[in-house]
């Protein structure tokens, strides 16, 4: 009798070590490359949402979650693939967050997350294209499609009464892709756009761009590119040559180097980001302080979102496969059921243990549509006197 | 009247003053690939690179210059830092020709073997400049930023178009000037000069002749240093210093040598100009020029541009096959590749 009872405790025992695992989450952002100033914040955002959760030891029987950094380099597709293939075979990852930009992100969805059945949130792929991309459900994004983001541009500039204006883009996915969802956007609304010209990152010398851009003309100049490449060099010669005042600028370009490389020159200027207003972003802003990192800037909140996001659905699905848990990203995300603000992971995971649905809102307001995209929130600025102002959210 | 005014100014602004100062950085670049070629007899592929690290040293005298307080008034600080800057890579080049080059010399190597091993030394020269002052843009410019603003410009002529002439864009043109005539007096007009000429026209000649050969590699790698290390030190204030752009500022320098002839420095300055000029002119739309120059009726509507600014390259290489083919020895008489 004593034995069986030894017997049966021990087995409970190592029953109960084997299902706490230590559960590898990759976290794949262009720690190199032309973003490399808006990725480390970001990576701090989604190491936060898992510092949350194995310290809370409510995922899956006190599982803990490490990550596993890699560098996707935001535009190269070979580099950023064999990056995810060794998180997938050699590290032993359960989900990856990433990666950051539209075409890296595409490369490893359809070269090694399809293959390997793996699930990919991206917090910041903003490409069209990605909506309609073969994912078998494994691939989401907290960052809107920018399908959205053209509409959103139209509506600005459109409020300050501009009807005419040149576009220039950074020769890739999400360039393409953003300059011609704003061109439609725009030229429904009644608005001209000159001209719709490309850019190649990494040059020195943009003046014969800029040359094509001022003899196009237009009120207002559009830079969908990236602030640490090209989109810097553009605005420079623009200015350099009296060719354009003011501009616009989307995402790629918003960040505190804009303001550093000019100052009061760009005063006048507009620009959208993702961003929300919502008291869940309020409440990351003063977490990631106290963690000492700054998550007001861009795509930091949809990346502490998005890891979330991969253990929720963990723990929903109650178990860490990603074949398994892909089904259930959607559930945590969206509506009906418990709201959880950030910093409430722990009781959140708790929550669904305990069969509760949970509605995951996050630091920026998450409300997955469609093919598993964010419905898309972002602030307004505009630069004045050397600073960057947050005008209203949208 | 006014209306050809203005589209001198809009072509000045957008075409002649950037082709200008492009084509003067290229033709320095292209100087010491040239001259490399004649005296040395190779394909010089680290000169980008000698290029980057002649700015970098640049850089960092400027910033302890800055550090120190002293500047220039308005011409930029970069200026003062010049000259360290050569000292530097001329040392870097003769400390890589003892090492490196030497060897391949006196082994009498083919120039194809001293082409590759110059590519060995152009990753090891990348390496080090990435080592020192890292991968991303570095700024150093100051002092007064515009000779003439387009601002400026317009409110002092009355005029609709502005046009800009920034400080660099002038120090460039300048220096560029300055150094060619110093460098044609050098090798016209002086023994050593001449004696690099007569090396590169026959060596065994110039050797019967008790001309000095390791003089002549000496001077040659010190004059490259003082032409790659202002050209460097120029592209990066007129536009931006990053390690990178200088591996790709390689291709039009290289294909500037070629058109105006190998070996050819008169030809190394001209073919500078020509693929500046044409890489800026051919994708230039000129639609805000011909509204000033035609009759209202007939202003363009669409934007006039040969080819857009995408094959801004593909116009500088499509020369250089065209002179390949049917000037295989370039624009003026050089060797033929």
């Amino acid at each position: 009798m004593r034995k069986l009872l030894l017997a049966t405790t021990a087995v409970a025992l190592t029953a109960g070590i084997a299902s706490a695992e230590d559960i590898k989450i990759g976290v794949i952002l262009g720690f190199t490359g032309p973003i490399e100033s808006l990725t480390p914040p970001m990576a701090q955002g989604a190491e936060l949402a898992m510092a949350e959760v194995s310290d809370s030891g409510a995922l899956l029987g006190g599982s803990t979650v490490t990550s596993v950094r890699g560098d996707s380099t935001c535009i190269d597709s070979g580099a950023a693939t064999a990056v995810a293939e060794r998180q997938i075979t050699s590290d032993g990852v359960k989900g990856i967050m990433g990666a950051d930009c539209s075409g890296v992100t595409g490369a490893i969805l359809s070269n090694v997350a399809l293959a390997n059945g793996m699930v990919m949130i991206s917090p910041s792929a903003t490409s069209p294209g990605l909506s309609t991309a073969e994912d078998n459900g494994l691939f989401f994004r907290t960052a809107p499609s920018d399908a959205r983001q053209g509409v959103v541009m139209t509506e600005v500039l459109m409020e300050n009464g501009i009807q005419e204006v040149a576009v220039t883009y950074t020769n890739n996915d999400y360039g393409k892709g953003l300059a011609d969802s704003f061109q439609a956007a725009f030229e429904a609304a009644g608005g001209t756009v000159t001209i719709n010209a490309a850019h190649e990152d990494g040059k020195a010398d943009y003046s014969a761009e800029i040359g094509a851009l001022a003899a196009a003309g237009g009120e207002r100049l559009v830079v969908a590119g990236y602030v640490d490449q090209g989109g810097s060099g553009i605005v420079r010669a623009a200015l350099d040559s009296g060719a354009f005042d003011t501009f616009h600028f989307p995402d790629g370009m918003i960040s505190a180097t804009l303001v550093n490389n000019f100052g009061s020159e760009i005063d006048g200027s507009t620009g959208q980001v993702p961003g929300t207003n919502s008291a869940g972003a309020g409440l990351f802003a003063s977490m990631s302080s106290d963690a000492g990192f700054d998550g007001t800037a861009p795509f930091v909140a949809e990346s502490y979102d998005a890891a979330a996001l991969i253990m929720l659905a963990m723990q929903s699905a109650g178990s860490s496969d990603p074949t398994v848990y892909k089904d259930h990203v959607m559930d945590v995300a969206n509506a009906p059921g418990l709201k959880i603000a950030p910093g409430q992971l722990g009781l959140a995971l708790k929550a669904v243990a305990a069969g509760i649905d949970v509605d995951y809102d996050g630091a920026s307001a998450v409300e997955l549509i469609g093919p598993g995209e964010s419905a898309g929130n972002y602030r307004q600025v505009k630069f004045e006197g050397g600073a960057e102002v947050t005008v209203k959210y949208r | 009247m006014i209306d050809i005014l203005n589209a001198m100014v809009v072509l000045s602004n957008y075409v002649l003053i950037p082709a200008i100062a492009y084509g003067s950085q290229l033709a320095l670049g292209a100087l010491g690939v040239t001259l490399i070629y004649g005296i040395l007899r190779f394909s010089n592929f680290a000169h980008g690179d000698t290029m980057a690290f002649g700015a970098m040293v640049t850089i960092l005298f400027t910033w302890l210059f800055q550090s120190w307080g002293i500047t220039l008034g308005f011409l930029p600080t970069a200026l003062l830092g010049i000259p360290f800057g050569i000292i530097a890579t001329a040392a870097l080049l003769l400390a890589t020709d003892k090492l490196v080059y030497q060897f391949y010399r006196r082994q009498k190597a083919d120039p194809v073997i001293l082409v590759i091993v110059s590519m060995g030394v152009m990753f090891v020269m990348n390496g080090l400049v990435r080592f020192i002052i890292g991968p991303n843009d570095q700024r150093f410019s100051d002092g007064e930023r515009f000779i003439i603003s387009a601002r400026e410009f317009k409110t002092l002529t009355g005029l609709k178009e502005g046009l800009a002439f920034k400080t660099t864009q002038g120090i460039t043109i300048v220096t560029a000037i300055i150094l060619v005539l110093v460098l044609f007096w050098f090798l016209n007009r002086t023994r050593t000069g001449k004696s690099m000429r007569a090396f590169s026209d026959n060596e065994d000649l110039a050797l019967l002749s008790g001309i000095n050969p390791d003089k002549v590699v000496m001077v040659t790698w010190i004059i490259v240093a003082g032409l790659a290390a202002t050209a460097g030190a120029l592209y990066g204030l007129d536009k931006s210093f990053k390690p990178f752009i200088f591996l790709q500022l390689l291709l039009p320098i290289f294909a500037s040598a070629i058109v105006g002839g190998l070996g050819n420095p008169i030809g190394a300055i001209a073919g500078g100009f020509v693929i500046a000029f044409s890489e800026v002119l051919i994708t230039y739309p000129l639609k805000k020029v011909l509204k000033y120059l035609m009759p209202e009726q007939l202003e363009p509507s669409g934007l006039v541009q040969l080819l857009s600014t995408d094959y801004k390259f593909a116009v500088s290489f499509t020369i250089l096959i065209i002179v390949l083919l049917f000037r295989p020895t370039g624009l003026f008489k050089g060797k033929s590749v």
